[in-house]
């Protein structure tokens, strides 16, 4: 009980140090900020107009779907952030200290749900500015932006993946940007399913980003949820279960070198 | 015979009392034998200094030592702690300075030292107040709460060494701490260690510097693809592997081989150096060996224009122990 008390003391001050470093990295905040920012706009403004969403404003429409995409690429911070640390020997420091070892990746990832917490408010409140409106409970809201946080989790591991196998930091970034990109542009984020060519929908729909996406528009628009919500969870869940081990299991074999 | 070798060192240790204890320790990487049997006692309270030229091993061994990373073979024990069965409470008696500044760039230096208090479980507040009292200490009181990456080499490895302190630990390692830093830094890095560091704590050192660890070590263990092959006192070691040597300068006209010849029954045994007109004979230590010098010279009619008598240096040890100089390198760190 000590130890396990000690293990997640240990993981708050690596989870504030990989957030404190964010804002002296304008980069990274500039990402986490003005981008998401920036794409709600463009998409509402630029592509929205042409984009049919039947039965929604298309602000509506794209909040789900925009948060999903940045809360997925939280992990970016945790591949970039990883691998910068092993190849400056922060990772040594950590490990040649009396702390918990499992606090280096646990606080990794639980700062890109910090940040990925606070990328949604930001986000949520330009929402609400332009137009967006919840029309659902409060406590639907709260499991939406939980689930939300949980799949961003669930990358986070996958992230940290990349960030142990790729060669530098950037190339850890890069791998990360070249699989998230497609998997959100063929779901059900920014344009319904049904406007793609057959064989994208086929992909679309199984996509869990499309199932994901579907079940934050239940839990915030009140659209009707199916089984979304719950294979939603299942992915969130089974990435998670299917990523960790192979990431701790990888990040062994890296720092026994 | 004042210089131990490895083994005898071993026989006299007793292990409980010693700060850092090696034995057979061997370490392999894919196609590298990083280390092959390492027999090492660090008594407490002292600065012992690993000398050896990059890929020698010295990296290694303090990694392994430090519970970085695990031998092939061997046993080793840091403040009475098995390296590979007690790590966790091995972790709260050291403090590592690695080769490579391991600060993070984007915190302040305050920022760093805190956090690693925190993580030593000092709590709070004492983590608070022991970084502001290091940086003080460190003359980094200023640029304590700049982000590190504004900081200069010099300072950043001050800080590194700072980080090793935090906790106060009996035992620390530093990995080549003055690598890499201009002659002014390093000498004002090497009497913050003198001053700070060696305050009643044991001191693993690493250099590839020979008038490092000629300053700083109480004793110094020469290593070379991966073993020991001489350890001792730094006078233990000039005196007992290099001699004092016979160093004469000649004239234009003189030929270095009739001046080895008339100089040859002077000499040790060992292989006399030549280099233009400059020839080194190693003599032991004779007395009245210039005037003899002189005496050969002249009845062999060779002209000369300087001579004198050179006590060995470091240098002169480790040349005599590898065949080469300490500070060529011998290929790169492995790993």
């Amino acid at each position: 009980m000590r130890q396990l008390l000690a293990a997640i003391g240990d993981t708050l001050v690596i989870t504030r140090r990989n957030l404190m470093r964010i804002p002296r990295a304008p980069d990274l905040l500039i990402g986490f900020t003005v981008q998401p920012v920036m794409f709600v706009l463009l998409f509402v403004y630029v592509f929205g107009g042409a984009i049919k969403t039947p039965g929604f404003k298309y602000v509506d429409y794209l909040m789900p779907g925009i948060i999903t995409q940045t809360i997925a690429f939280g992990g970016y911070l945790t591949a970039v952030g990883l691998s910068e640390d092993l190849r400056k020997g922060l990772v040594d420091r950590f490990r040649s200290l009396p702390m918990a070892r499992s606090a280096v990746l646990a606080g990794r990832t639980l700062a890109d749900v910090v940040m990925n917490l606070l990328a949604t408010a930001l986000m949520v409140a330009v929402g609400l500015a332009i137009g967006f409106r919840f029309a659902t409970s409060v406590p639907q809201v709260l499991a939406g932006i939980l689930l939300l946080l949980l799949f961003g989790f669930a990358f986070s591991w996958i992230f940290a993946l990349m960030g142990l196998l790729a060669s530098s930091a950037e190339s850890a970034g890069s791998i990360g940007f070249l699989i998230v990109f497609p998997l959100t542009f063929v779901s059900s984020a920014f344009v319904p399913v049904q406007s793609m060519p057959s064989l994208l929908q086929a992909f679309a729909k199984a996509n869990p980003f499309t199932i994901v996406v579907d079940a934050a528009r239940a839990l915030f628009l009140g659209t009707p949820a199916g089984n979304s919500i719950w294979l939603a969870l299942a992915w969130s869940l089974g990435l998670i279960a299917v990523f960790a081990p192979v990431a701790v299991a990888r990040y062994r074999r890296v720092v026994a070198n | 015979m004042q210089t131990l070798q490895p083994s005898q060192s071993l026989a006299r240790a007793v292990s409980d009392e010693s700060a850092i204890v090696t034995q057979g320790l061997s370490k392999s990487y894919k196609n590298v034998r990083a280390l092959i049997g390492v027999d090492l006692v660090v008594p407490p309270g002292s600065v012992f200094g690993l000398l050896g030229p990059n890929g020698a091993g010295k990296t290694t061994l303090v990694r392994i030592l430090a519970t970085l990373l695990k031998p092939d073979a061997g046993t080793a024990r840091v403040a009475g702690y098995d390296v590979v069965r007690e790590g966790a409470r091995l972790r709260t008696q050291i403090g590592v300075a690695g080769q490579y500044a391991a600060v993070d760039e984007n915190l302040t230096g305050f920022e760093n030292l805190e956090m690693v208090g925190r993580l030593y479980h000092l709590g709070g507040r004492v983590a608070q107040s022991r970084a502001d009292e290091l940086l003080e200490h460190f003359d980094l009181e200023e640029a304590g709460r700049r982000p590190v990456r504004t900081y200069s080499g010099g300072m950043r490895k001050r800080l590194d060494l700072a980080a090793a302190l935090v906790a106060r630990p009996p035992v620390i390692f530093l990995d080549e701490p003055t690598t890499g830093l201009d002659p002014r830094s390093r000498v004002s890095l090497w009497e913050t260690i003198e001053r700070r560091v060696a305050e009643g704590s044991t001191v693993l050192l690493t250099t590839q510097y020979l008038d490092e660890a000629d300053r700083l070590a109480d004793r110094i263990a020469v290593i070379d693809h991966g073993g020991v092959i001489a350890e001792g006192t730094s006078d233990e070691l000039k005196h007992q592997v290099a001699r004092e040597r016979l160093e004469v300068v000649l004239g234009e006209g003189a030929d270095p081989t009739v001046a080895l010849q008339a100089l040859a029954v002077m000499g040790d045994g060992q292989q006399p150096r030549v280099e233009g007109q400059v020839i080194s004979v190693s003599v032991g230590r004779r007395p009245g060996a210039i005037v003899e010098a002189v005496r050969r010279l002249d009845t062999a009619r060779v002209e000369i224009v300087d001579l004198a008598i050179r006590r060995p240096t470091l240098n002169d040890v480790f040349f005599t122990l590898t065949g080469h100089k300490a500070e060529e390198s011998a290929g790169e760190e492995a790993e």
